[in-house]
Protein backbone atom coordinates (compact mmCIF):
# COMPACT_ATOMS: atom_id res chain seq x y z
CA UNK A 1 0.00 0.00 0.00
CA UNK A 2 0.85 4.04 -0.33
CA UNK A 3 1.30 5.68 2.63
CA UNK A 4 -1.80 7.71 1.83
CA UNK A 5 -3.50 4.31 1.40
CA UNK A 6 -1.95 3.40 4.97
CA UNK A 7 -3.52 6.53 6.35
CA UNK A 8 -6.73 6.03 5.23
CA UNK A 9 -7.03 2.59 6.03
CA UNK A 10 -5.84 3.17 9.54
CA UNK A 11 -8.50 6.06 10.21
CA UNK A 12 -11.35 4.19 9.09
CA UNK A 13 -10.45 1.46 11.08
CA UNK A 14 -9.35 -1.26 8.41
CA UNK A 15 -6.33 -3.15 7.25
CA UNK A 16 -6.54 -2.07 3.81
CA UNK A 17 -8.25 -0.29 1.01
CA UNK A 18 -8.15 -0.19 -2.40
CA UNK A 19 -8.43 2.60 -5.21
CA UNK A 20 -11.98 3.34 -5.98
CA UNK A 21 -13.37 2.03 -2.67
CA UNK A 22 -15.54 4.90 -0.64
CA UNK A 23 -14.41 4.90 3.30
CA UNK A 24 -15.84 6.67 6.29
CA UNK A 25 -12.51 8.07 7.64
CA UNK A 26 -12.19 9.88 11.13
CA UNK A 27 -10.38 13.34 10.46
CA UNK A 28 -7.61 14.23 12.88
CA UNK A 29 -7.72 17.81 12.72
CA UNK A 30 -10.47 20.02 11.16
CA UNK A 31 -9.85 23.61 10.04
CA UNK A 32 -12.51 26.21 9.17
CA UNK A 33 -11.54 29.97 7.96
CA UNK A 34 -13.44 32.92 8.04
CA UNK A 35 -15.25 32.83 4.62
CA UNK A 36 -17.31 29.70 5.80
CA UNK A 37 -19.68 31.42 8.04
CA UNK A 38 -22.31 28.76 5.88
CA UNK A 39 -20.12 25.75 8.18
CA UNK A 40 -22.00 27.32 11.52
CA UNK A 41 -25.10 27.67 9.43
CA UNK A 42 -24.82 24.13 8.27
CA UNK A 43 -23.99 22.56 11.45
CA UNK A 44 -27.47 24.12 13.01
CA UNK A 45 -29.38 23.56 10.19
CA UNK A 46 -28.18 19.46 10.44
CA UNK A 47 -29.00 19.21 14.00
CA UNK A 48 -25.43 19.91 15.27
CA UNK A 49 -25.61 20.87 18.88
CA UNK A 50 -21.80 20.40 20.00
CA UNK A 51 -18.58 20.06 18.15
CA UNK A 52 -17.63 16.15 18.34
CA UNK A 53 -14.09 17.27 19.44
CA UNK A 54 -13.24 20.61 20.77
CA UNK A 55 -9.22 20.16 20.49
CA UNK A 56 -9.42 19.09 16.93
CA UNK A 57 -11.26 21.88 15.04
CA UNK A 58 -10.14 25.74 14.92
CA UNK A 59 -11.10 28.35 13.49
CA UNK A 60 -8.60 30.63 11.15
CA UNK A 61 -9.69 34.40 10.83
CA UNK A 62 -7.13 34.52 7.42
CA UNK A 63 -9.01 35.62 4.37
CA UNK A 64 -10.50 38.79 5.69
CA UNK A 65 -7.75 40.39 8.82
CA UNK A 66 -8.40 42.28 9.72
CA UNK A 67 -12.17 42.82 8.64
CA UNK A 68 -12.66 45.13 5.92
CA UNK A 69 -16.41 45.74 5.98
CA UNK A 70 -19.23 45.08 8.67
CA UNK A 71 -20.13 41.71 6.89
CA UNK A 72 -16.99 39.95 7.16
CA UNK A 73 -16.84 41.83 10.50
CA UNK A 74 -20.22 39.92 11.29
CA UNK A 75 -19.11 36.65 10.00
CA UNK A 76 -16.37 36.79 12.07
CA UNK A 77 -18.68 37.82 15.21
CA UNK A 78 -20.42 34.69 14.86
CA UNK A 79 -17.90 31.93 14.01
CA UNK A 80 -16.13 33.49 17.59
CA UNK A 81 -19.45 32.86 19.06
CA UNK A 82 -19.10 29.33 18.39
CA UNK A 83 -16.04 29.15 19.31
CA UNK A 84 -16.09 30.43 22.33
CA UNK A 85 -19.96 28.46 22.55
CA UNK A 86 -17.89 25.09 21.46
CA UNK A 87 -15.12 25.71 23.99
CA UNK A 88 -12.61 25.29 21.43
CA UNK A 89 -8.73 24.63 22.58
CA UNK A 90 -7.36 26.07 19.17
CA UNK A 91 -8.36 29.81 18.11
CA UNK A 92 -6.24 31.70 15.42
CA UNK A 93 -7.98 35.15 15.46
CA UNK A 94 -7.08 38.16 13.06
CA UNK A 95 -3.80 38.34 14.22
CA UNK A 96 -2.02 35.06 13.02
CA UNK A 97 -1.66 34.51 9.68
CA UNK A 98 -2.80 32.24 6.83
CA UNK A 99 -4.20 28.95 8.26
CA UNK A 100 -1.90 26.62 6.19
CA UNK A 101 1.04 28.41 8.03
CA UNK A 102 -0.59 28.61 11.32
CA UNK A 103 -1.63 25.04 11.53
CA UNK A 104 2.53 23.26 11.36
CA UNK A 105 3.47 26.13 13.68
CA UNK A 106 0.95 25.33 16.12
CA UNK A 107 1.83 21.75 16.08
CA UNK A 108 -1.47 20.57 14.84
CA UNK A 109 -0.16 19.28 11.94
CA UNK A 110 1.83 15.76 11.91
CA UNK A 111 2.77 13.02 9.93
CA UNK A 112 0.39 10.03 9.33
CA UNK A 113 -2.78 12.23 9.80
CA UNK A 114 -5.69 13.58 7.92
CA UNK A 115 -6.28 17.40 8.41
CA UNK A 116 -9.14 18.72 6.44
CA UNK A 117 -10.00 22.19 6.20
CA UNK A 118 -12.41 24.34 4.12
CA UNK A 119 -9.49 25.65 2.01
CA UNK A 120 -8.51 23.71 -1.13
CA UNK A 121 -4.68 24.57 -0.10
CA UNK A 122 -5.15 22.07 2.21
CA UNK A 123 -2.73 19.71 0.16
CA UNK A 124 -0.28 21.84 1.80
CA UNK A 125 0.29 19.53 4.42
CA UNK A 126 1.54 16.76 2.21
CA UNK A 127 4.93 18.30 2.94
CA UNK A 128 4.68 17.11 6.46
CA UNK A 129 3.62 13.43 5.88
CA UNK A 130 0.14 13.95 6.30
CA UNK A 131 -3.18 13.32 4.04
CA UNK A 132 -4.49 17.07 3.53
CA UNK A 133 -7.81 18.11 1.57
CA UNK A 134 -9.80 20.90 1.14
CA UNK A 135 -13.82 20.70 1.65
CA UNK A 136 -16.95 22.95 1.41
CA UNK A 137 -19.12 24.10 4.18
CA UNK A 138 -21.62 21.36 4.51
CA UNK A 139 -18.96 18.90 4.36
CA UNK A 140 -17.20 20.63 7.04
CA UNK A 141 -20.34 20.79 9.37
CA UNK A 142 -20.62 17.26 8.54
CA UNK A 143 -17.34 16.82 10.12
CA UNK A 144 -17.70 19.07 13.19
CA UNK A 145 -20.81 16.81 14.05
CA UNK A 146 -19.46 13.07 13.90
CA UNK A 147 -15.50 13.83 13.82
CA UNK A 148 -15.54 11.75 10.12
CA UNK A 149 -16.02 11.98 6.40
CA UNK A 150 -16.38 9.56 3.40
CA UNK A 151 -13.70 9.89 1.01
CA UNK A 152 -13.06 7.84 -2.25
CA UNK A 153 -9.59 5.99 -2.07
CA UNK A 154 -7.80 7.93 -5.12
CA UNK A 155 -5.68 7.03 -7.54
CA UNK A 156 -1.86 7.80 -6.63
CA UNK A 157 0.61 9.21 -9.42
CA UNK A 158 4.12 9.91 -9.34
CA UNK A 159 5.82 13.35 -10.03
CA UNK A 160 9.48 12.57 -9.52
CA UNK A 161 11.68 15.08 -9.08
CA UNK A 162 15.61 14.61 -9.68
CA UNK A 163 18.55 16.92 -9.23
CA UNK A 164 19.72 19.98 -7.65
CA UNK A 165 17.98 22.96 -8.45
CA UNK A 166 20.62 25.60 -10.62
CA UNK A 167 20.52 29.25 -9.00
CA UNK A 168 17.42 31.29 -9.56
CA UNK A 169 15.53 28.32 -9.46
CA UNK A 170 12.98 27.51 -6.67
CA UNK A 171 10.48 25.57 -5.57
CA UNK A 172 7.50 27.24 -7.06
CA UNK A 173 9.41 27.15 -10.89
CA UNK A 174 9.69 23.72 -10.14
CA UNK A 175 6.11 23.25 -9.43
CA UNK A 176 5.16 25.72 -12.48
CA UNK A 177 7.31 23.20 -14.53
CA UNK A 178 4.94 20.55 -13.43
CA UNK A 179 1.64 22.30 -14.11
CA UNK A 180 2.73 23.38 -17.29
CA UNK A 181 2.99 19.59 -17.80
CA UNK A 182 0.03 17.74 -15.95
CA UNK A 183 -1.98 20.69 -16.76
CA UNK A 184 -4.58 22.32 -14.22
CA UNK A 185 -7.03 18.67 -14.14
CA UNK A 186 -4.49 16.57 -14.96
CA UNK A 187 -4.97 15.32 -11.79
CA UNK A 188 -8.43 15.55 -10.69
CA UNK A 189 -9.79 13.20 -8.06
CA UNK A 190 -6.28 11.71 -7.94
CA UNK A 191 -3.20 11.85 -5.44
CA UNK A 192 0.18 13.30 -6.01
CA UNK A 193 2.91 11.84 -4.32
CA UNK A 194 6.27 13.99 -5.19
CA UNK A 195 9.41 11.72 -5.07
CA UNK A 196 13.14 11.93 -6.02
CA UNK A 197 16.49 13.47 -5.03
CA UNK A 198 15.68 17.16 -5.09
CA UNK A 199 12.13 16.63 -2.92
CA UNK A 200 14.84 14.31 -0.41
CA UNK A 201 16.62 17.53 0.18
CA UNK A 202 14.12 20.00 0.21
CA UNK A 203 13.52 22.45 3.43
CA UNK A 204 9.99 22.59 5.22
CA UNK A 205 9.32 25.89 3.25
CA UNK A 206 10.23 24.70 0.10
CA UNK A 207 7.87 21.58 0.03
CA UNK A 208 4.61 23.54 1.16
CA UNK A 209 5.20 25.33 -1.75
CA UNK A 210 5.26 22.66 -4.26
CA UNK A 211 2.51 20.46 -2.11
CA UNK A 212 0.12 24.10 -1.76
CA UNK A 213 0.00 24.04 -5.98
CA UNK A 214 -1.19 20.54 -6.02
CA UNK A 215 -4.60 21.42 -6.11
CA UNK A 216 -4.20 23.47 -8.87
CA UNK A 217 -3.68 20.05 -10.96
CA UNK A 218 -6.95 19.36 -9.85
CA UNK A 219 -5.28 16.98 -7.09
CA UNK A 220 -7.40 15.78 -4.10
CA UNK A 221 -4.45 15.32 -1.78
CA UNK A 222 -0.31 15.40 -1.96
CA UNK A 223 2.37 13.72 -0.57
CA UNK A 224 5.94 13.60 0.41
CA UNK A 225 7.85 10.89 2.74
CA UNK A 226 9.34 13.06 5.65
CA UNK A 227 12.64 13.94 5.81
CA UNK A 228 14.55 14.86 8.50
CA UNK A 229 13.90 18.36 8.11
CA UNK A 230 9.97 18.07 8.80
CA UNK A 231 11.19 15.87 11.45
CA UNK A 232 13.25 18.15 13.35
CA UNK A 233 10.04 20.66 12.31
CA UNK A 234 7.12 18.31 13.75
CA UNK A 235 9.46 17.00 16.73
CA UNK A 236 9.52 20.62 18.25
CA UNK A 237 5.76 21.54 17.59
CA UNK A 238 3.28 18.42 17.32
CA UNK A 239 0.22 18.22 20.18
CA UNK A 240 0.27 14.34 19.52
CA UNK A 241 2.45 11.62 19.31
CA UNK A 242 2.87 10.55 15.55
CA UNK A 243 3.82 7.77 13.10
CA UNK A 244 5.38 8.39 10.37
CA UNK A 245 3.71 6.29 6.96
CA UNK A 246 5.81 4.80 4.73
CA UNK A 247 4.79 3.23 1.68
CA UNK A 248 5.62 -0.67 0.30
CA UNK A 249 8.54 -0.84 -2.05
CA UNK A 250 6.21 -2.75 -4.56
CA UNK A 251 3.58 -0.14 -4.63
CA UNK A 252 3.06 0.51 -8.47
CA UNK A 253 1.61 4.30 -9.23
CA UNK A 254 -1.09 5.31 -11.55
CA UNK A 255 1.14 6.51 -13.49
CA UNK A 256 4.63 8.64 -13.08
CA UNK A 257 6.22 11.82 -14.69
CA UNK A 258 9.78 12.17 -14.16
CA UNK A 259 11.33 15.72 -14.13
CA UNK A 260 15.01 16.84 -14.27
CA UNK A 261 14.78 19.92 -11.84
CA UNK A 262 18.91 20.48 -12.87
CA UNK A 263 17.36 21.42 -16.72
CA UNK A 264 14.64 24.01 -15.32
CA UNK A 265 14.70 27.78 -15.42
CA UNK A 266 13.00 30.34 -13.85
CA UNK A 267 8.85 29.92 -14.70
CA UNK A 268 5.72 32.08 -15.17
CA UNK A 269 2.24 31.07 -15.26
CA UNK A 270 0.80 34.12 -17.80
CA UNK A 271 -2.34 35.51 -17.80
CA UNK A 272 -5.14 33.87 -17.65
CA UNK A 273 -4.34 30.45 -16.48
CA UNK A 274 -2.01 28.54 -13.84
CA UNK A 275 -1.31 26.50 -16.74
CA UNK A 276 -0.39 28.52 -19.05
CA UNK A 277 3.30 27.79 -18.02
CA UNK A 278 6.78 29.47 -20.19
CA UNK A 279 9.74 29.39 -19.25
CA UNK A 280 10.35 33.33 -18.25
CA UNK A 281 13.34 33.62 -20.44
CA UNK A 282 11.13 32.94 -23.68
CA UNK A 283 8.23 35.42 -22.38
CA UNK A 284 10.57 38.28 -21.93
CA UNK A 285 12.42 37.29 -25.38
CA UNK A 286 9.01 38.00 -26.94
CA UNK A 287 7.98 41.03 -25.40
CA UNK A 288 8.95 43.33 -22.41
CA UNK A 289 6.08 43.12 -19.44
CA UNK A 290 5.50 46.44 -17.92
CA UNK A 291 4.53 45.63 -14.16
CA UNK A 292 1.73 47.69 -12.08
CA UNK A 293 2.34 45.77 -8.67
CA UNK A 294 4.04 43.08 -7.15
CA UNK A 295 2.83 40.56 -4.68
CA UNK A 296 4.78 38.10 -2.73
CA UNK A 297 2.94 36.41 -0.12
CA UNK A 298 -0.01 34.12 0.46
CA UNK A 299 0.08 29.82 1.36
CA UNK A 300 2.48 29.00 -1.12
CA UNK A 301 5.16 31.34 -0.70
CA UNK A 302 4.68 33.74 2.12
CA UNK A 303 7.25 32.22 4.38
CA UNK A 304 10.85 33.33 5.38
CA UNK A 305 12.56 31.42 3.12
CA UNK A 306 10.59 33.71 0.48
CA UNK A 307 10.71 36.85 1.85
CA UNK A 308 14.93 36.68 2.41
CA UNK A 309 15.39 36.17 -1.05
CA UNK A 310 12.93 39.55 -1.75
CA UNK A 311 15.16 41.10 0.85
CA UNK A 312 18.18 40.42 -0.79
CA UNK A 313 17.46 41.14 -4.09
CA UNK A 314 15.77 44.70 -3.06
CA UNK A 315 18.30 45.35 -0.52
CA UNK A 316 19.67 48.72 -2.32
CA UNK A 317 17.15 49.14 -5.04
CA UNK A 318 14.22 50.95 -4.82
CA UNK A 319 11.18 50.38 -6.92
CA UNK A 320 9.52 52.77 -9.39
CA UNK A 321 8.03 55.60 -8.66
CA UNK A 322 3.94 54.80 -10.15
CA UNK A 323 5.15 51.12 -9.48
CA UNK A 324 3.65 49.01 -5.89
CA UNK A 325 5.10 46.01 -4.44
CA UNK A 326 2.83 44.40 -1.66
CA UNK A 327 4.54 42.07 0.74
CA UNK A 328 2.36 39.77 3.24
CA UNK A 329 4.22 37.36 5.65
CA UNK A 330 2.04 34.32 5.81
CA UNK A 331 2.16 34.16 9.60
CA UNK A 332 2.96 36.29 12.50
CA UNK A 333 5.54 34.07 13.40
CA UNK A 334 7.57 34.66 9.59
CA UNK A 335 6.62 38.38 10.26
CA UNK A 336 8.41 38.35 13.79
CA UNK A 337 11.41 36.62 12.10
CA UNK A 338 11.67 39.11 9.26
CA UNK A 339 11.89 41.45 11.13
CA UNK A 340 14.19 39.91 13.72
CA UNK A 341 16.71 39.60 10.30
CA UNK A 342 16.13 42.80 8.98
CA UNK A 343 13.74 41.81 6.02
CA UNK A 344 10.82 43.65 6.48
CA UNK A 345 13.04 46.87 6.72
CA UNK A 346 15.11 46.01 3.48
CA UNK A 347 11.81 45.41 1.55
CA UNK A 348 9.98 48.91 3.05
CA UNK A 349 13.55 50.99 2.37
CA UNK A 350 12.59 49.64 -1.40
CA UNK A 351 9.20 50.84 -1.11
CA UNK A 352 7.60 47.68 -0.43
CA UNK A 353 3.96 48.25 1.21
CA UNK A 354 4.01 45.15 4.56
CA UNK A 355 0.43 44.53 5.33
CA UNK A 356 -1.07 42.31 8.02
CA UNK A 357 0.00 38.58 8.03
CA UNK A 358 -2.84 36.55 6.54
CA UNK A 359 -4.49 36.14 2.44
CA UNK A 360 -4.45 39.54 1.41
CA UNK A 361 -5.09 40.52 -2.00
CA UNK A 362 -3.97 36.42 -3.28
CA UNK A 363 -8.07 36.20 -3.68
CA UNK A 364 -8.97 39.33 -4.33
CA UNK A 365 -10.50 39.99 -0.98
CA UNK A 366 -8.64 43.20 -0.05
CA UNK A 367 -4.98 44.84 0.65
CA UNK A 368 -3.91 45.10 -2.64
CA UNK A 369 -6.82 45.10 -5.19
CA UNK A 370 -6.13 45.62 -9.18
CA UNK A 371 -8.42 48.00 -11.32
CA UNK A 372 -9.27 47.03 -15.44
CA UNK A 373 -6.07 46.91 -17.11
CA UNK A 374 -3.12 46.67 -14.58
CA UNK A 375 -0.79 43.62 -14.83
CA UNK A 376 0.39 42.36 -11.60
CA UNK A 377 3.41 39.93 -10.88
CA UNK A 378 2.15 37.75 -7.87
CA UNK A 379 3.92 34.55 -5.62
CA UNK A 380 0.31 33.57 -5.30
CA UNK A 381 -1.56 30.30 -6.15
CA UNK A 382 -3.86 31.46 -9.00
CA UNK A 383 -4.24 34.01 -12.18
CA UNK A 384 -7.68 33.56 -13.47
CA UNK A 385 -9.87 36.58 -14.54
CA UNK A 386 -10.26 38.31 -11.54
CA UNK A 387 -9.02 36.55 -8.61
CA UNK A 388 -7.19 39.54 -7.75
CA UNK A 389 -9.81 42.13 -8.38
CA UNK A 390 -11.24 43.06 -11.84
CA UNK A 391 -11.49 40.76 -14.71
CA UNK A 392 -9.40 42.60 -16.74
CA UNK A 393 -6.56 43.09 -14.88
CA UNK A 394 -3.91 40.25 -15.28
CA UNK A 395 -1.80 38.34 -13.23
CA UNK A 396 1.93 36.60 -13.44
CA UNK A 397 2.43 33.93 -11.56
CA UNK A 398 6.66 33.34 -10.63
CA UNK A 399 8.60 32.90 -7.64
CA UNK A 400 9.15 35.25 -4.79
CA UNK A 401 12.82 36.14 -6.56
CA UNK A 402 11.14 37.05 -10.01
CA UNK A 403 8.94 38.86 -8.08
CA UNK A 404 11.33 41.27 -6.48
CA UNK A 405 14.03 41.57 -9.76
CA UNK A 406 10.93 42.52 -11.67
CA UNK A 407 10.09 45.17 -9.17
CA UNK A 408 13.36 46.64 -9.72
CA UNK A 409 12.60 48.27 -13.25
CA UNK A 410 8.62 47.79 -12.79
CA UNK A 411 9.12 44.77 -16.19
CA UNK A 412 9.38 41.24 -15.74
CA UNK A 413 13.06 40.06 -15.10
CA UNK A 414 15.11 37.08 -14.49
CA UNK A 415 16.29 37.11 -11.18
CA UNK A 416 19.17 35.16 -11.73
CA UNK A 417 21.22 38.46 -12.99
CA UNK A 418 20.89 39.80 -8.91
CA UNK A 419 21.28 36.46 -7.03
CA UNK B 1 -35.47 12.73 -6.54
CA UNK B 2 -36.52 13.73 -10.11
CA UNK B 3 -34.05 11.14 -12.35
CA UNK B 4 -35.06 13.56 -15.26
CA UNK B 5 -34.09 17.02 -15.48
CA UNK B 6 -35.16 19.46 -18.67
CA UNK B 7 -33.62 22.56 -19.37
CA UNK B 8 -32.68 25.68 -21.11
CA UNK B 9 -28.98 25.71 -20.93
CA UNK B 10 -25.89 28.18 -20.96
CA UNK B 11 -22.46 27.67 -22.26
CA UNK B 12 -19.12 28.57 -20.34
CA UNK B 13 -15.51 27.73 -21.48
CA UNK B 14 -13.08 25.44 -19.64
CA UNK B 15 -11.39 25.73 -16.56
CA UNK B 16 -13.99 28.07 -15.15
CA UNK B 17 -12.72 28.10 -11.38
CA UNK B 18 -14.83 29.24 -8.69
CA UNK B 19 -13.63 32.98 -8.83
CA UNK B 20 -15.58 33.00 -12.05
CA UNK B 21 -18.34 31.37 -10.63
CA UNK B 22 -18.37 34.05 -7.47
CA UNK B 23 -16.00 36.28 -7.20
CA UNK B 24 -14.02 36.91 -4.05
CA UNK B 25 -15.23 39.99 -3.38
CA UNK B 26 -18.45 39.48 -2.45
CA UNK B 27 -17.63 36.19 -0.13
CA UNK B 28 -18.91 37.83 2.88
CA UNK B 29 -22.48 37.94 1.48
CA UNK B 30 -24.38 34.94 3.24
CA UNK B 31 -27.97 35.49 1.81
CA UNK B 32 -28.34 32.62 -0.52
CA UNK B 33 -30.31 34.90 -2.82
CA UNK B 34 -27.82 37.48 -2.97
CA UNK B 35 -25.33 35.07 -3.71
CA UNK B 36 -27.46 33.81 -6.64
CA UNK B 37 -27.55 37.43 -8.27
CA UNK B 38 -23.34 37.72 -8.69
CA UNK B 39 -23.24 34.14 -10.21
CA UNK B 40 -20.60 33.60 -13.01
CA UNK B 41 -20.46 37.38 -13.20
CA UNK B 42 -16.51 36.79 -13.74
CA UNK B 43 -17.74 35.37 -16.89
CA UNK B 44 -20.60 37.80 -17.75
CA UNK B 45 -22.25 40.25 -15.72
CA UNK B 46 -26.00 39.23 -17.44
CA UNK B 47 -25.71 35.59 -16.93
CA UNK B 48 -27.32 35.76 -13.53
CA UNK B 49 -30.22 38.04 -14.17
CA UNK B 50 -30.80 36.17 -17.20
CA UNK B 51 -30.93 32.81 -16.35
CA UNK B 52 -33.61 30.51 -16.94
CA UNK B 53 -35.06 28.70 -13.90
CA UNK B 54 -34.42 24.93 -13.50
CA UNK B 55 -31.82 25.90 -16.17
CA UNK B 56 -28.15 23.81 -17.02
CA UNK B 57 -24.97 25.12 -17.26
CA UNK B 58 -22.97 23.14 -20.24
CA UNK B 59 -19.29 23.84 -19.36
CA UNK B 60 -15.99 22.39 -20.81
CA UNK B 61 -12.85 20.81 -18.74
CA UNK B 62 -12.26 21.35 -15.18
CA UNK B 63 -15.50 22.93 -14.00
CA UNK B 64 -15.06 24.79 -10.44
CA UNK B 65 -11.50 24.22 -10.25
CA UNK B 66 -9.74 26.92 -7.93
CA UNK B 67 -11.42 27.76 -4.23
CA UNK B 68 -13.64 25.22 -2.33
CA UNK B 69 -16.13 28.26 -1.57
CA UNK B 70 -19.01 26.58 -1.06
CA UNK B 71 -20.77 29.86 -2.60
CA UNK B 72 -19.93 28.73 -5.55
CA UNK B 73 -23.03 26.17 -5.82
CA UNK B 74 -24.91 27.98 -3.84
CA UNK B 75 -24.93 30.56 -6.35
CA UNK B 76 -26.17 28.40 -9.06
CA UNK B 77 -28.46 26.78 -7.33
CA UNK B 78 -30.18 30.14 -6.29
CA UNK B 79 -29.41 31.77 -9.37
CA UNK B 80 -31.74 29.05 -10.80
CA UNK B 81 -29.92 25.75 -12.28
CA UNK B 82 -30.53 22.68 -11.67
CA UNK B 83 -27.60 20.95 -12.86
CA UNK B 84 -23.91 21.36 -14.75
CA UNK B 85 -22.68 19.19 -17.47
CA UNK B 86 -18.89 19.35 -18.03
CA UNK B 87 -15.99 17.39 -19.62
CA UNK B 88 -14.75 17.38 -16.19
CA UNK B 89 -15.10 18.74 -12.54
CA UNK B 90 -12.78 19.55 -10.14
CA UNK B 91 -12.98 17.22 -7.25
CA UNK B 92 -14.62 20.35 -4.23
CA UNK B 93 -17.02 21.45 -6.07
CA UNK B 94 -18.14 18.27 -7.61
CA UNK B 95 -18.89 17.23 -3.67
CA UNK B 96 -19.86 20.61 -2.59
CA UNK B 97 -22.39 20.29 -5.79
CA UNK B 98 -24.05 17.25 -4.52
CA UNK B 99 -24.17 17.20 -0.82
CA UNK B 100 -26.18 20.98 -1.82
CA UNK B 101 -28.59 18.75 -4.51
CA UNK B 102 -27.48 20.81 -7.57
CA UNK B 103 -25.86 17.74 -10.32
CA UNK B 104 -23.38 17.20 -11.91
CA UNK B 105 -22.92 14.97 -14.43
CA UNK B 106 -19.90 14.42 -16.60
CA UNK B 107 -20.62 14.49 -20.26
CA UNK B 108 -17.31 14.33 -22.36
CA UNK B 109 -17.79 16.85 -25.75
CA UNK B 110 -20.79 18.12 -24.95
CA UNK B 111 -20.04 21.65 -25.22
CA UNK B 112 -18.93 21.39 -29.07
CA UNK B 113 -22.60 19.41 -29.37
CA UNK B 114 -24.85 22.31 -28.15
CA UNK B 115 -25.70 26.16 -28.10
CA UNK B 116 -26.90 28.74 -26.18
CA UNK B 117 -30.57 28.74 -25.48
CA UNK B 118 -31.39 25.11 -26.60
CA UNK B 119 -33.01 23.02 -24.06
CA UNK B 120 -31.92 19.60 -22.96
CA UNK B 121 -33.24 16.01 -20.87
CA UNK B 122 -31.00 14.91 -18.04
CA UNK B 123 -32.06 11.34 -17.81
CA UNK B 124 -29.43 10.29 -14.80
CA UNK B 125 -31.16 6.39 -14.82
CA UNK B 126 -30.08 5.77 -18.46
CA UNK B 127 -27.12 7.85 -18.79
CA UNK B 128 -28.16 10.28 -21.46
CA UNK B 129 -28.94 13.81 -22.70
CA UNK B 130 -31.16 14.67 -25.25
CA UNK B 131 -30.73 17.55 -27.28
CA UNK B 132 -34.67 18.72 -27.71
CA UNK B 133 -34.33 20.96 -30.89
CA UNK B 134 -32.44 18.17 -32.74
CA UNK B 135 -33.42 14.68 -31.25
CA UNK B 136 -29.71 13.93 -30.87
CA UNK B 137 -29.15 11.56 -27.62
CA UNK B 138 -25.53 11.90 -26.33
CA UNK B 139 -24.41 9.70 -23.53
CA UNK B 140 -23.11 10.83 -20.42
CA UNK B 141 -21.76 9.07 -17.23
CA UNK B 142 -23.91 7.80 -14.60
CA UNK B 143 -23.01 9.11 -10.80
CA UNK B 144 -21.88 7.21 -8.47
CA UNK B 145 -23.89 5.09 -5.47
CA UNK B 146 -22.42 7.38 -2.65
CA UNK B 147 -23.30 10.25 -4.79
CA UNK B 148 -26.92 9.49 -5.88
CA UNK B 149 -27.69 8.15 -2.28
CA UNK B 150 -26.55 12.10 -1.19
CA UNK B 151 -28.94 13.66 -3.98
CA UNK B 152 -31.85 10.82 -3.29
CA UNK B 153 -31.86 12.25 -0.15
CA UNK B 154 -31.84 16.32 -0.94
CA UNK B 155 -28.67 16.74 -0.22
CA UNK B 156 -26.34 15.84 2.68
CA UNK B 157 -28.53 18.09 5.15
CA UNK B 158 -31.70 15.61 5.10
CA UNK B 159 -29.31 12.53 5.54
CA UNK B 160 -27.44 13.92 8.31
CA UNK B 161 -30.76 15.83 9.83
CA UNK B 162 -32.10 11.63 9.96
CA UNK B 163 -29.11 10.16 11.31
CA UNK B 164 -28.86 12.42 14.12
CA UNK B 165 -32.78 12.13 14.89
CA UNK B 166 -32.07 8.31 14.36
CA UNK B 167 -29.12 8.53 16.79
CA UNK B 168 -30.75 10.85 19.66
CA UNK B 169 -33.37 8.15 19.73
Amino acid sequence: MHALEKILARNSGRKTVHTGEIVTAKVDFAEINDLYLQTVYSFYEMGGEKVWDNERCAFVFDHYAPCPDIKSAQNHKEMRAFAQKNGLRFHFDTNCGVCHQVMPEAGVIYPGMIVVATDSHTTTHGAFGAMGTGCGATDMATILMTGELWFRVPEIIEVRLEGQAPEGVFPKDVILSVLGRIRADGAVYKAIDFTGSYIEQLNVAGRMTICNMAVEMGAKTAYMQPNEDVLNYVKERAVRPFEVQYTDPDFVYEESYVFDVSAMEPQLACPDSVENVHPLSEVTAKEDVMLNQGYIGSCTDGRVEDIAVAAKILRGHHIPEHTRLVVVPASREVMLACMEKGYIQDLMNAGATITTPGCGACLGAHEGILAPGEICITSTNRNFPGRMGSTEAHLYLASPATVAASMINGRITDPRKYL
Amino acid sequence: MKTKLSGKIIVVGDNIDTDQIYPGRFLAITDPKEIGSHCLCGVDESIAANFPQGGIVVAGRNFGCGSSREHAPIALLNMGASAILADSFARIFFRNAVNLGLVPVICKGIRDKVKDGQTLTLDLEAGTVTVQETGEVLPCEKLGDQAMKILEAGGIKPLMRARFAKEEK
